[in-house]
C-alpha cells in the first residue's frame, strides 16, 4: 500500500475530536504541531495546552486510534513542549465552532467581548477558571446565562 | 559535585516546589468555601502537577539511573525533597492557602522570566511553558489577596495572621548556595538572591493594596532547599501523596 500523504493526514486528524471540547477537532485546536514522515514511521508532534491537562493522555490515544483505523501501523509520537502553546493557534473554523457551541472564543483584550448566546457586550467575570484548564467562568447581565469563556494564553 | 548532579539538585529544587505545593493545594478539592474556588484550587493544583512532570522528568533524564518523574515522586522519603519549607507548611484556613499561594506565585513568576534565558534549552523551554501558567495563577492569587486583606474585619485579621505565620518562609526562596552559584556560572539558573529586589517591590505593592502590614524580621526558616531539614509536616504530607506506592510497591494499572 502506498504511504499516505502528509496533506491526507492532516486530514484525519482534523477529525479527531477534541475530548473536552468534541466541537473542535485537534488540529483546530492548534496542538498538532508536526507531521512528518521519517522512513516507514509517521512522526506526529504533539504539544499540550496546559502542561498538567488530564486530556493531554486521552489525545494521543484518539490520534493513535484514528491513524491505525487509517491502516498506518508505525505511529511516533511526540511531545514537543517548546514554542509553547498558544491561543493564537486556534483555527478560524474552531473559534466560529466554539461560539456556536456557546464557548466564547478568546480575545486578545484577556475577556470575552460579547456573550455567546444572545451577543450582549454586558458580560462580567464570575471566576478566573472553568470546567476544564483552558477555561474561564463568565456571565452575562443581560440574558443571565453563564458561559464558558476560552483564555487566551 | 559533578555538573550533572549540580544540575539534578536545581531540577529537584524546582520540581519538589511544584510537587509538594500542588499536593497541598489538592487536598482543597470538595472542600473549598465555594464551588468556583474549588474548581480554581483544583485547576492550579493541576498546573503545578504538570509543572512537576517536566521538571522531575527532566531530572530523572540527567539523573541517568532510568528513573520516571512518578519515580521520582513516589519512591523518595522525606530526606531527598528539596522542596522550600513554605510550600510543605499545612493548608489552614482559606486565607492561609491563598497567602501562601501568593507569597510563592510572586517568586515562581520572577524565577520562570529569569529561567526564560537559561542556557539549557530543556529548562528554558519548561520555563516558557510554565511561566504562561503562574503569570495566570499570579493575577488570581493578588486578587484574592487583596479582596481578603481588604475585606470585612475577620477576613483582615486573618489574612495578616496568614502573613505573619508565612513570612519566615519567604526568605529560603532566596538563599543561596553553591548549587546556585555553579548554576549561575554556568548560565543556567539565576542566584536566587538577586530576584529579592524584585519581589519584594511586587510584594510591597499588592500587600500594601490589602492593606496588609508586612512583618519587621527577616528572619528565615531554613532547611528544605538542600534537605537538610525539612518540616514534620512534610513526612506526613508523604504518607497520604505516597500510600499506594507505601502499601503496594511498584503496583500499577
Amino acid at each position: 500500500m502506498d504511504r499516505a500523504t502528509v496533506e491526507q493526514v492532516w486530514e484525519w486528524l482534523d477529525a479527531v475530536p477534541d475530548p473536552e471540547i468534541p466541537v473542535i477537532s485537534v488540529v483546530d485546536l492548534g496542538i498538532v504541531r508536526d507531521v512528518t514522515w521519517e522512513g516507514d514511521t509517521l512522526k506526529v508532534a504533539v504539544t499540550p495546552t496546559y502542561s498538567g491537562c488530564p486530556a493531554t493522555s486521552v489525545i494521543a490515544m484518539d490520534i493513535e486510534t484514528a491513524l491505525r483505523d487509517h491502516g498506518i501501523d508505525k505511529i511516533k509520537l511526540e511531545t514537543r513542549i517548546s514554542p509553547a502553546w498558544t491561543t493564537d493557534w486556534l483555527s478560524d473554523k474552531g473559534r466560529a465552532k466554539l461560539k456556536d457551541y456557546g464557548i466564547a472564543p478568546p480575545q486578545p483584550a484577556g475577556g470575552p467581548d460579547r456573550c455567546p448566546h444572545c451577543g450582549s457586550t454586558a458580560v462580567e467575570k464570575v471566576s478566573q477558571f472553568g470546567s476544564t484548564p483552558c477555561k474561564a467562568h463568565w456571565r452575562c447581565t443581560d440574558c443571565r446565562e453563564p458561559f464558558d469563556y476560552f483564555k487566551c494564553i | 559535585m559533578t555538573r550533572d548532579e549540580t544540575f539534578l539538585q536545581f531540577l529537584l529544587r524546582m520540581g519538589d516546589n511544584t510537587l509538594i505545593l500542588g499536593h497541598r493545594v489538592s487536598e482543597w478539592c470538595g472542600h473549598a468555601p465555594v464551588l468556583e474556588e474549588d474548581i480554581a484550587l483544583a485547576n492550579t493544583a493541576l498546573d503545578l502537577i504538570g509543572q512537576t512532570q517536566m521538571w522531575l522528568g527532566l531530572a530523572g533524564e540527567v539523573q541517568g539511573e532510568g528513573k520516571s518523574a512518578d519515580d521520582l515522586a513516589f519512591l523518595r522519603d522525606a530526606w531527598d525533597f528539596r522542596n522550600v519549607l513554605l510550600v510543605e507548611v499545612p493548608n489552614g484556613d482559606f486565607g492561609r492557602t491563598l497567602m501562601r499561594q501568593f507569597l510563592f506565585d510572586a517568586w515562581h513568576s520572577i524565577m520562570l522570566g529569569r529561567l526564560l534565558k537559561s542556557s539549557d534549552d530543556r529548562v528554558a523551554a519548561i520555563a516558557e511553558k510554565a511561566s504562561k501558567e503562574v503569570a495566570y495563577h499570579l493575577e488570581r492569587s493578588s486578587d484574592t489577596v487583596v479582596g481578603l486583606g481588604d475585606g470585612t474585619e475577620e477576613s483582615h485579621r486573618r489574612m495578616q495572621e496568614a502573613l505573619d505565620y508565612l513570612w519566615p518562609y519567604v526568605g529560603e526562596m532566596f538563599a543561596s548556595d553553591e548549587v546556585d552559584a555553579e548554576m549561575a556560572a554556568a548560565g543556567v539558573a539565576p542566584d536566587p538572591a538577586s530576584l529579592r529586589e524584585e519581589y519584594d517591590s511586587l510584594v510591597q505593592r499588592v500587600l500594601t493594596e490589602a492593606t496588609l502590614t508586612i512583618p519587621d524580621s527577616r528572619f528565615a526558616h531554613k532547611g528544605g532547599r538542600d534537605g537538610r531539614m525539612h518540616t514534620e509536616h512534610l513526612g506526613h504530607l508523604l504518607t497520604q501523596m505516597q500510600w499506594l506506592q507505601r502499601a503496594y510497591p511498584g503496583a500499577t494499572w
